[in-house]
């Protein structure tokens, strides 16, 4: 079934047309990189998450962290649940690996603040 | 009263714009800068925007906000910029020579600083339910959207269960995303215009990846709960924005997110005699972003408010600039250029720089503007003198009020002008 | 055993307790609510009225000129703001100009001084902004702007601090009258006294009915405003008042202690007298009215709209009186409540020396306040201040300059603190333009941090009045 969808790559906001059904053809685009914005979003979306997570020892509480790529939107919930559970001591420095290949993604959890320890 | 300390440049504000503007300036020559930051960290309000897009059009990679500020922070640490941090700016007063300001601090004290040039960029402040006079209870669970965001991402609470935004700025936006991701359930976005006040990307990455509802042309009439917000309800209104009557929808709901626009925050540049654009809320500035007031320059959300940091940064540098040129040359601007102003159409809602002078203009100036209506066919952005004569017109495939836009304006054609009024139009 | 027990902390009761304090006595002043001048005395016009209005048959008409005086004077004893700014009342239409006359006449009787008819163009020489249809005004300069809720607050302060006890969350559902004392059950306790004074304000007719015959019926009269940004501060300098109808007392536009502009209030009979919501028609109606008389005011720099509920009543005066043996009604206090609020207490309590109380003053008593305003420290002082009181030299209110010293030291100043707005009415901080935006989370630290209680049970205001709702990644759920 054809699906309707917004085009994000510039403020225009295309309102694609995207057909599984006919190798995921594009319309109502107006550039090139609606078609190819279209079908990754509809083959295989992927988002980065940005979150926080519980740190110990730091005046600051909570340490901000992201997925250094993107992840299948379908493990959203599921790599929430393990940035939930972790706890960091501080110190921590910006790109710190949290979490390798979080989730079985390619993607690793990272800080992404520096946060010296009090 | 005592001058505890001189400095060449004094930054009022350690966010984005403070960052950029004090580096620019280090980078063009000053050795004795200052920044002022009232609160314990630099980074000001990109330390609680932990989501990412930041940076694409300056590092053209997407950074979430601390790591967009760690960039220009770890670059300062490399100069002799001095920082004060937890440290308020009280009062600024303008003189010829020298421009004072009074700071306090629990460890420092009350001190009077002077200096030769100063920069503002203090930011903005959002607006409140009160300002859009919401009627109804005045229960807790009422936050603006970057409270709230506070509150999550800095301080570690939660501040509701069950969750309505009204307004579909960038920050409602984010933060539908963030309180469904820590366990909220957003019930809808509400907004008063036809159209959305955020990015594409967050209508989309935000309220549609977890089916949260936008309804446009909608806002909140009243609140209902006497100690907790309880419900409100959501009307649509009529192309006036007023509510009609039987469009009622009712949400129980235990917080409200406001997302309704934000205020550039110039009570200092107020008070030190700053003349300020009522179209901008900021200081009326010239192309090199100094105001009217000798000395004082502007950049950031405190001159107007920007949709994108990479903007503020970029209009820091050249504030800090020219800042460092003010000071090594006692001001670098003839006295006796042509200045400009520049006038809008009913299409356009401000434009900064409002002024040019000429003869400080090298090449060209960039003019930063908004919309005020969406252009979805293509479009001419036209300037015309007072003889209404066309002196320079840009090509648009699109505009969007959300979008802050700019054009080149090259001096060749300012020379040639009649008059000392440039009106800028949108012609479709 | 109490001597006495003050039901209702609103200015009446606080005033009471106050002036109980002087003397000999074991006294209780209980509160509904988790904090002292929550009702009326929170949410009201704020002013020291001149007293050209009330008629002079009435106690409201005794009182208002001495009340006024006497508020004055404590202005100064417990360290609290006023402004002298005077009223003018405006004239729109030649029926008007009677209603004035009539004022003038009423305003000699009840002892008001240095009165003056002005025309139209006098008044809007003193205020220039009024509108150009004002015909003419009645000038009463010994009239004022006060901050009702720190009035309230100083006193409820002053009198704990000299040996009142005050209870709060005290909701009182009863009252036993026995031979040689009252019971008075609240819904979790009961206190043991030999006299009662109901100053419980819109429940005073409940309070009332409780041990004496029906006497009069309080009809809660809510009134919404507008609180405009300081930076319209100098549209007017004066209290404006238009004539009042048969019908309202007429929509004033006043300055505000923190040089704010105030605009209302309308006047709704309504059922339910906690309901403080407002609504977007009386506020339509609020802000057409105001620009009859100012024409230029901006509500766009609106920054707060609230709304008060008055004890006004069928009873056509305060309701003042010895209703039953040893139990005193200062009730059905209405507008000028405020401004007679000190007399009101001196005559209650002469009332219950008749009824036999002792009043034997105490030989320390302190009837004074000082506390420390960042702001009104002259430049020059403050590096030398903050030296000595470090504290005094970190701003928490961005909006109105209000310090971590001013917000510890209310804290401190020994009545029980819970929200984030009992804090605002002691110090100040959050009454500005961004409403406690930036500074309510400070704020909230500062207060666990001082008191022990966990930001989560910190308040907005009122019980139940919760901020926030958990941690975030609270996994031990």
């Amino acid at each position: 079934m054809v699906q309707e969808i917004i085009c994000i790559v510039c403020p225009r906001g295309c309102h694609l047309k995207v057909d599984p059904e006919n190798d995921y053809e594009v319309t109502g685009n107006a550039c090139p990189r609606g078609i190819s914005y279209g079908k990754a979003e509809l083959k295989n979306p992927t988002r980065v998450i940005t979150s926080t997570v519980k740190i110990k020892g730091a005046e600051l509480t909570r340490c901000p962290v992201k997925t250094d790529q993107a992840v299948p939107k379908t493990k959203m919930r599921e790599i929430m649940q393990l940035i939930n559970s972790v706890t960091l001591e501080a110190p921590v420095k910006t790109g710190d690996i949290i979490i390798e290949r979080i989730s079985d993604t390619e993607a690793n959890l990272v800080v992404c603040r520096d946060i010296t320890n009090c | 009263m005592q001058i505890i300390k001189e400095y060449q440049l004094i930054i009022i504000g350690g966010g984005p714009a403070g960052l950029a503007a004090a580096l620019s300036a280090a980078q063009n020559g000053l050795s004795d800068i200052l920044i002022v930051e009232r609160d314990k960290y630099l980074g000001g309000i990109l330390n609680q925007c932990i989501h990412n897009g930041f940076g694409l059009h300056y590092f053209k990679e997407e950074l979430t906000g601390p790591e967009y500020s760690k960039r220009f922070i770890d670059l300062l640490s490399e100069t002799n910029v001095e920082v004060a941090l937890d440290t308020m700016a009280l009062n600024l007063e303008n003189s010829e020579e020298w421009r004072y300001l009074h700071v306090m601090s629990s460890f420092e004290g009350y001190r009077i600083l002077r200096s030769k040039a100063v920069i503002l960029a203090m930011g903005c402040r959002e607006r409140t339910r009160m300002n859009i006079q919401i009627p109804g209870t005045r229960a807790a669970g009422i936050f603006n959207a970057g409270q709230a965001q506070l509150y999550v991402n800095l301080e570690g609470y939660m501040v509701g269960k069950k969750v309505i935004i009204l307004g579909s700025g960038d920050v409602g936006l984010i933060m539908a995303r963030r309180m469904t991701l820590e366990g909220a359930e957003v019930v809808a976005c509400v907004e008063v215009m036809p159209y959305p006040g955020g990015l594409n990307r967050n209508i989309v990455q935000c309220l549609q990846d977890f089916n949260i509802p936008l309804y446009l042309s909608h806002t909140i009439t009243d609140i209902k709960g006497r100690n907790r917000v309880e419900q409100v309800t959501v009307q649509e209104v009529d192309q006036n924005g007023k509510p009609i009557a039987g469009t009622e929808k009712y949400y129980n709901v235990d917080t409200i997110l406001l997302s309704v626009g934000l205020i550039p925050e110039n009570e200092l540049s107020r008070e030190a005699g700053v003349p300020l654009d009522p179209r901008t809320s900021g200081p009326i500035v010239y192309e090199n972003k100094e105001t009217l007031a000798q000395g004082i320059f502007a950049c950031g959300n405190v001159l107007h408010v920007h949709d994108l940091v990479d903007f503020v940064t970029e209009e820091a540098e050249s504030a800090g600039q020219a800042a460092a040129c003010f000071v090594q040359s006692g001001g670098c601007v003839k006295q006796d250029s042509k200045i400009i102003s520049l006038k809008t159409d009913s299409n356009i809602g401000y434009t900064v720089p409002q002024q040019i002078r000429i003869d400080d203009v090298e090449k060209a100036v960039r003019v930063f503007f908004r919309v005020r209506k969406i252009f979805r066919e293509p479009s001419r952005i036209v300037f015309r003198d007072q003889l209404k004569s066309e002196i320079a017109s840009f090509k648009r495939p699109f505009m969007f009020p959300a979008e802050m836009e700019n054009v080149n304006l090259p001096r060749q054609l300012l020379e040639n002008i009649s008059g000392t009024e440039l009106t800028i139009s949108v012609e479709e | 055993m109490f001597d006495v027990i003050i039901i209702g902390a609103g200015i009446i009761g606080c005033a009471t307790a106050y002036q109980l304090s002087q003397f000999k006595l074991k006294v209780l002043l209980l509160d509904k609510e988790n904090d002292v001048s929550l009702g009326a005395s929170c949410a009201n016009t704020a002013i020291i009225h001149g007293g050209y209005d009330p008629d002079p048959a009435t106690l409201m008409g005794k009182y208002n000129v001495k009340g006024a005086k006497r508020c004055i004077e404590l202005v100064d004893a417990l360290d609290i703001k006023f402004k002298k700014s005077g009223t003018l009342i405006i004239a729109l239409a030649e029926n008007d100009l009677k209603t004035l006359d009539k004022y003038y006449n009423r305003g000699l009787l009840n002892g008001v001084e240095g009165m003056a008819m002005l025309d139209g163009e006098e008044a809007r020489k003193r205020e220039p902004n009024l509108s150009e249809a004002v015909i003419g005004a009645l000038w009463v300069p010994e009239s004022g702007v006060i901050n009702p809720w720190e009035f309230t607050i100083a006193m409820a302060e002053v009198a704990v601090r000299e040996g009142v006890k005050l209870e709060l969350n005290q909701k009182v559902v009863d009252i036993e009258k026995n031979t040689d004392h009252y019971l008075v059950k609240t819904e979790t306790n009961q206190f043991r006294t030999k006299y009662v004074v109901n100053a419980a304000g819109v429940y005073s007719d409940k309070i009332h009915n409780m041990v004496a015959e029906p006497a009069f019926t309080i009809k809660p009269t809510r009134g919404q405003y507008f609180l405009l940004d300081r930076s319209a501060g100098e549209t007017i300098k004066t209290i404006i008042f238009p004539c009042a109808t048969e019908f309202t007392k007429g929509i004033l536009v006043s300055p505000t202690i923190h040089d704010n502009i105030l605009v209302g209030p309308d006047a709704e009979v309504i059922s339910d007298p906690e309901d403080t919501s407002t609504t977007g028609e009386a506020l339509a109606f609020i802000a057409k009215q105001a620009r009859k008389s100012v024409p230029c005011l901006d509500f766009r720099n609106n920054i707060r709209n609230y709304s008060g509920i008055r004890a006004n009543s069928d009873y056509n005066d305060f309701f003042i009186k010895i209703s039953t043996p040893k139990f005193l009604d200062l009730a059905a206090i209405k507008s000028p409540g405020l401004t007679c609020a000190p007399i009101i207490a001196e005559e209650g309590i002469k009332l219950l020396a008749e009824e036999g109380l002792e009043l034997n003053k105490k030989a320390n008593w302190d009837g004074t306040r000082k506390i420390i305003r960042f702001k009104e420290i002259p430049k020059a002082e403050r590096a030398d201040f903050i030296e000595k009181n470090p504290e005094y030299g970190r701003i928490i209110c961005r909006c109105e300059h209000i310090t971590e010293g001013e917000i510890i030291a209310a804290i401190r100043r020994g009545l029980p603190i819970f929200s984030l707005d009992a804090v605002k009415r002691r110090a100040g901080s959050g009454l500005g333009r961004c409403q406690g935006g930036f500074c309510g989370p400070r704020v909230q630290e500062i207060i666990a941090r001082e008191t022990g209680i966990s930001p989560l049970d910190i308040l907005l205001n009122k019980t139940g009045s919760y901020i926030l709702v958990d941690r975030t990644k609270n996994t031990e759920k």
